[in-house]
């Protein structure tokens, strides 16, 4: 369970071009659900997600995961929760150029040490899993968006995470890939994993899979359906 | 679902290993064959029994001015003998410092 | 333990896939980087293999040299001179000396004519034979028996027949020597019979040359007196560090190296930095992402020091420093053609690894710390 309290974040703070992405968002995110963060481009969504997946810290306001105080945490020990506890799908999927889409998807479990062996049959089952077992060895950038998403989505799978968390999935995909992510994002959530989702895409925030939909406006939430 | 995962493939720490000792191996056998190989005392002594012969005082590595061959022994002003501010204009003069040894000599001033 | 070292093998896997993926970039770097680490090599080894030979060989010269000076000028000794320093205290062995320099215009070469000691009777002459150093043999394609003519300033001529060719391995202190015979040298450069170049004193116990010098100086107001450590200070400072053309050239070498590993270093891409960020998000952490950076300089610079000094030892050790001959040369024709004893000396190769890898890896360190360092949203932002 990930609990926020009056969390906020201010960027530039004290300069003239200060700006408040955030301002005091109280949230309750429940275990192995879809949640789904709604609202216009520019509503704070997306800072919202970087700060509940640990990749910022907020302004002020509390963050926890698990009872566990996150927010106050200085940047190893965030790396240690955000390793152990989430797994990323970013909008523009952040693959490594050059490497291949196996390579990509080994990333994250590098710094853990585990055995190579092992750690590349993973992979592969997992791109194998996402239909990408011919693509393995293929450099990321010489794949399709749909294909690109779906490695990334196995790179966020490597560590077996608790919580998955995708920052506009569908921005880049045309309709029958739309369906395919869905498909993907619903059998994540049926194997008991969380599932966070910012999006202002229709064929998402109306999709019969999601339980929960929050949508902010102004960097403020302003509707939270329970 | 039957696909396996590609095996074939060398890990880049392994290509490293093999770069590296390859390299290593080499420098250690071109260290071994010329620091074993070589007869250096032998030569050096030759080579000193001729200096003690002849009453050698000086390398022989630049012949290109009286200066730079003998460089202890030159005059000191040699360099400088067609005038104290001339450039010098040998090249291998600028890889020798000047001797440090002054001339002997010392001025005197005597009220009369 | 295993999973310290299978991190570590991991992180070292993903610097080689991620240099793999500029295949021209990284390798030109590396060879340029080589050619410095050669350049900078070659000269240190061959510096310190000269000097090594030059202390070795120049040891067993005179401890001292007396020059008649008149007017601040080198000049000639007179046999009275000689005379005064017999009996001379702490001496054991007092020679006048006969050499003098030679411009040679059909070999356009200088020679150093000399006469070989009364007591040298390895290289005893009689009337008309030489013995010539290796360089001249070879400026003027000689060989035992041939003949070697000498012309003298004065227009005066002489005739030599070659006796014996100086060995190659003594070429550093030899190779520009024409000894002949005493009478012939005199008559050739119109010497008088009393005049010689200097006086050679060889002292009997090596920490009195001081005390030596002092009490010659004495008998011989008008001589200056040149002690062995003059000569081997003056072989010492050959090449040494801090001196001269050679540092100046390769000071514009290093520069542009400098120049090149900051703009590399220094001024991460925005694509790297995108990568950092990303490897921050994925769950890496700071000294992750600095172990990665570390390790790809160091296998950019470990390559190229090992290349280089592997270039250099061979450039150096099997072919004489060859490359170095235009610049050692001068103007001078005449330059020796020596093996150069090789010794390994630890301290030689950390300071050349000081002055190349080091530099390099603070440079890389730096900008990489501070981006990894950073929240991960914000490298990507």
């Amino acid at each position: 369970m990930i609990t926020l309290e009056g969390v906020t974040k201010v960027f530039d703070q004290g300069r003239h071009n200060q700006v408040t992405a955030v301002g005091g968002v109280d949230l309750v995110i429940a275990d192995g659900r879809l949640t789904v963060l709604r609202g216009p481009s520019g509503s704070g969504k997306t800072t919202l997600l970087t700060l509940i997946g640990c990749l910022a810290r907020p302004t002020t306001g509390r963050i926890r995961i698990d009872g566990e105080m996150v927010s106050g945490l200085p940047e190893r020990f965030l790396t240690e929760v955000r390793r152990r506890t989430f797994g990323f799908v970013f909008q523009k999927f952040n693959l490594i150029r050059g490497l291949s889409a196996l390579d990509n998807v080994v990333l994250p479990a590098l710094p853990l040490g585990v055995a190579h062996r092992p750690l590349v049959e993973r992979a592969f089952a997992l791109l194998d899993h996402f239909g990408l077992a011919d693509r393995a060895e293929l450099a990321v950038e010489n794949l399709s968006g749909g294909e690109a998403q779906r490695v990334a989505i196995a790179r966020a799978l490597i560590n077996d995470p608790a919580v998955i968390v995708a920052d506009e999935p569908t921005a880049s995909l045309d309709g029958a890939r739309v369906g395919q992510f869905l498909a993907i994002a619903e059998e994540l959530r049926r194997s008991g994993k969380t599932v966070l989702i910012t999006s202002h895409d229709p064929r998402i925030t109306e999709a019969a899979i999601v339980d929960r939909l929050v949508t902010m406006a102004d960097g403020r939430i302003v509707e939270a359906a329970p | 679902m039957t696909a396996r995962a590609p095996s074939g493939r060398l890990r880049g720490s392994t290509v490293t290993a093999i770069v590296f000792g390859g390299l290593l191996l080499l420098a250690a056998g071109l260290g071994a064959v010329s620091l074993i190989g070589a007869d250096t005392a032998g030569r050096r002594d030759r080579a000193a029994a001729l200096v003690a012969e002849l009453a050698l005082s000086d390398l022989a590595l630049f012949t290109e001015a009286r200066y730079t061959r003998n460089p202890a022994l030159a005059d000191l002003h040699t360099p400088f003998q067609d005038g104290p501010a001339s450039l010098e204009h040998f090249p291998t003069a600028s890889l020798i410092v000047a001797p440090r040894g002054l001339p002997a000599g010392r001025l005197e001033a005597r009220e009369e | 333990m295993r999973a310290t070292f299978e991190r570590r093998r991991h992180l070292l896997d993903f610097a080689v896939r991620s240099l793999a993926r500029r295949p021209t970039k990284n390798l030109g770097l590396v060879a340029v980087y080589a050619l410095v680490v050669f350049v900078v090599g070659s000269v240190m080894l061959y510096g310190a293999a000269i000097r090594r030979e030059a202390a070795a060989m120049l040891a067993s010269g005179p401890e001292l040299t007396a020059q008649a000076m008149t007017m601040g000028r080198h000049e000639m000794s007179r046999s009275a001179d000689v005379a005064a320093l017999k009996g001379l205290r702490g001496a054991r062995r007092i020679e006048p000396r006969l050499w003098g320099y030679l411009w040679d215009s059909a070999g356009a070469a200088n020679y150093t004519v000399m006469v070989p000691t009364a007591s040298d009777t390895a290289h005893a002459l009689a009337k008309g034979e030489a013995i010539v150093g290796e360089g001249v043999a070879r400026a003027r394609k000689l060989a035992p028996g041939k003949m070697l003519f000498l012309v003298s300033p004065s227009g005066k001529f002489l005739k030599t027949r070659v006796k014996a060719i100086l060995s190659a391995e003594s070429a550093l202190v030899s190779s520009d020597l024409v000894l002949v015979e005493e009478g012939d040298f005199r008559a050739f450069f119109e010497l008088p019979a009393d005049a010689w170049t200097d006086i050679a004193i060889t002292v009997t116990n090596p920490r009195e040359v001081t005390t030596v010098a002092e009490k010659a100086g004495l008998k011989l107001p008008g001589h200056r007196f040149v002690s062995r450590a003059d000569m081997s200070r003056s072989a010492e400072a050959l090449f040494s560090w801090r001196e001269g053309l050679t540092l100046a050239l390769l000071a514009g070498a290093l520069l542009a190296f400098a120049i090149l590993a900051f703009d590399k270093a220094s001024g991460l891409s925005a694509e790297e930095k995108r990568e950092i960020g990303i490897l921050k998000a994925i769950g890496w952490e700071s000294r992750d992402v600095i172990a990665v950076k570390l390790a790809e300089g160091g296998l950019i610079s470990g390559l190229a020091f090992l290349l280089g000094v592997i270039g250099a030892w061979t450039h150096v050790f099997f072919f004489s420093a060859g490359l170095f001959e235009p610049v050692l040369k001068g103007w001078a024709t005449l330059y020796p053609r020596f093996p150069l004893a090789p010794t390994l000396d630890a301290l030689e190769m950390a300071t050349l690894a000081m002055l190349t890898v080091l530099p390099y890896m603070a440079a890389i360190l730096v900008p990489v710390w501070r981006t990894a360092s950073a929240d991960p949203d914000a490298v990507m932002r």
